[in-house]
């Protein structure tokens, strides 16, 4: 009983992830319409649409600037996230999440992390992926990163039917496993970097407490964002870095109880 | 002294790790950019009614699939990895599952950005309300083979003409004489391309082997007499003439320099 506790976000976020992708499922297949459409725009409850921000930003950058549905949609979301953390869409609702999650967890019990690594790459290598794929979108009149988003190739194949679609999850896997640790989510996918940008004005954020700190190190051992968490056994302040993506995987580990959400609210008094 | 030479100052660092960056996002980015331009060049896709054009398309269409999960017959897929149509668009394959032309076009009306446009299949009724009219769609155009076409063999068959939802307007029978007896009748299909909404019933319906009568994207199967000629009989055709703008009619050349009257009198001819 304790382990699920002490999981419990965990638990909850695989819940959230597989419910969610359930849902889009079952009004595909069985017209059950709770969440019909899929990640990148979706109806909820057959009235309220959602819709992703980045694919809809990329739309304007391919030239289109009737204000519909989708924009009302992007706002939403936008709204969401920056109340709830940018990057909670990577941890709590992403299904590419799960799969390099995965990886991580074979990374720790195959221990590759401690063969020298070969492979360095920029974690800001996002942001000029998100850069390069509005100039693309503009210049070629279309969504240039749903041209090729593994997260999209999966939420769709889980919802409609994958095909091959598979072979380039499994390299996304295969990426994460062997070639660079949080290889993709961590450094590459713009989606998280325009989330990272949302993150950093978000409201529920994670708080260091330093006096309770024992320099156990056991968070920065499991953060897919290491240098969100420089604070640690420093200084008690908020994980204020927009890249943190509030999966509480540090808050889980830690045994001290020096790590837990708080409400951070940007107009100081 | 030697040392302050070659020591690299913060400004250079700064200028080239930008350079750095910008050298593999130019790499990245054509790259990207050349993939994309290829995928979304799909001239054969056949979309659902209702939809923009084609480079329209690409721009507006989010990927969602709120339209393949309002159609009834399965008939429209997202394109999955394998697919020859770009990712994750809606499109259908007429002899697999063709089009039938609900008449609440229930595919056209969840379309939360436009792709799908509810004007290009509506109009107006006698008390001047849009109403949706599923016969304005241009999905495509049927076009026959007639040289695998068994009726223009001389072999009974109008499997397509009956298939038609729009018998007799869309798909017509000529009778023509058959001259290798002598004394049947050639019954052969014609398509009337302008009242043809490229559904792709006939196709499925064709009885050959691959089918003889197929369809194809509007702007793929139709060629454009351009303003160069004109049915002078007809009133309606002129008007085409004041309406072009593509002031491609007058071609130059060094004769056309002179007015006709002046080159015939100057005696050259």
């Amino acid at each position: 009983m304790s382990i699920f506790l002490k999981h419990k976000y965990l638990i909850a976020r695989r819940i959230i992830q597989l419910s969610i992708i359930v849902l889009y499922f079952a009004a595909n297949a069985w017209g059950i319409k709770i969440l019909e459409g899929d990640l990148s725009s979706s109806k909820l409850f057959s009235k309220i649409p959602l819709a992703d921000p980045y694919a809809v930003l990329q739309m304007f950058c391919a030239g289109v600037f009737v204000a519909s549905e989708v924009l009302t949609g992007a706002i939403i979301i936008v709204l969401f996230y920056v109340i709830i953390g940018g990057r909670a869409f990577c941890s709590w609702v992403c299904p590419v999440n799960i799969v390099t999650d995965f990886a991580n967890l074979l990374r720790r019990k195959l221990r590759i992390d401690e063969v020298e690594r070969k492979v360095w790459i920029s974690r800001n290598l996002r942001y000029w992926v998100l850069g390069i794929s509005l100039i693309i979108s503009s210049v070629l009149g279309t969504l240039a990163f749903e041209m090729i988003s593994p997260i999209g190739i999966l939420s769709r194949g889980l919802i409609f039917g994958i095909g091959f679609g598979l072979v380039l999850i499994a390299s996304v896997l295969l990426f994460d496993l062997f070639a660079i640790k949080n290889g993709f989510c961590g450094h590459i996918c713009p989606l998280g970097g325009f989330y990272s940008i949302i993150g950093r004005f978000s409201i529920l954020r994670v708080k260091h407490e330093q006096e309770r700190c024992t320099l156990c190190m056991k968070c920065t051992n499991i953060c897919p964002e290491k240098q969100v968490l420089h604070m640690i056994g420093k200084r008690s302040e908020f994980v204020a870095m927009g890249e943190c993506t509030n999966c509480a995987r540090c808050i889980e580990v830690c045994d001290d109880d020096a790590l837990n959400f708080d409400i951070r609210l940007i107009i100081k008094k | 002294m030697k040392d302050e030479k070659s020591a690299v100052s913060a400004r250079r660092r700064f200028v080239l790790q930008t350079m750095q960056g910008v050298g593999l996002a130019a790499l990245g980015g054509v790259t990207w950019s050349a993939y994309v331009n290829e995928a979304k060049s799909a001239p054969l896709v056949l979309r659902p009614p209702g939809a923009v054009t084609e480079n329209d398309f690409m721009a507006k269409c989010i990927r969602c699939g709120l339209c393949v999960e309002a159609c009834p017959f399965h008939t429209l897929k997202l394109a999955k990895i394998n697919d020859q149509a770009p990712l994750g668009t809606p499109f259908f394959t007429a002899r697999i599952i063709p089009c039938y032309m609900c008449k609440d076009i229930p595919c056209v009306s969840p379309c939360p950005t436009g792709a799908l446009d509810r004007k290009l299949v509506s109009k107006k009724d006698t008390s001047g309300v849009e109403k949706l009219d599923i016969k304005m769609s241009k999905m495509g155009v049927a076009t026959i083979d007639s040289d695998q076409c068994i009726a223009f063999w001389g072999i009974q068959c109008d499997a397509c003409y009956r298939a038609c939802p729009l018998m007799g307007q869309a798909i017509v029978i000529d009778a023509s004489r058959n001259d290798r007896t002598g004394k049947h009748a050639l019954m052969t299909p014609r398509v009337v391309g302008d009242v043809c909404t490229g559904c792709g019933l006939c196709e499925k319906a064709c009885v050959t082997q691959k089918a003889s009568i197929f369809v194809l994207p509007i702007t793929v199967a139709k060629g454009k007499a351009g303003s160069n000629y004109i049915r002078g009989w007809d009133q309606k055709d002129e008007k085409r003439l004041e309406n072009d703008t593509s002031g491609g009619a007058t071609t130059i050349t060094p004769q056309s320099s002179k007015k006709a009257v002046d080159y015939l009198n100057s005696g050259e001819l």
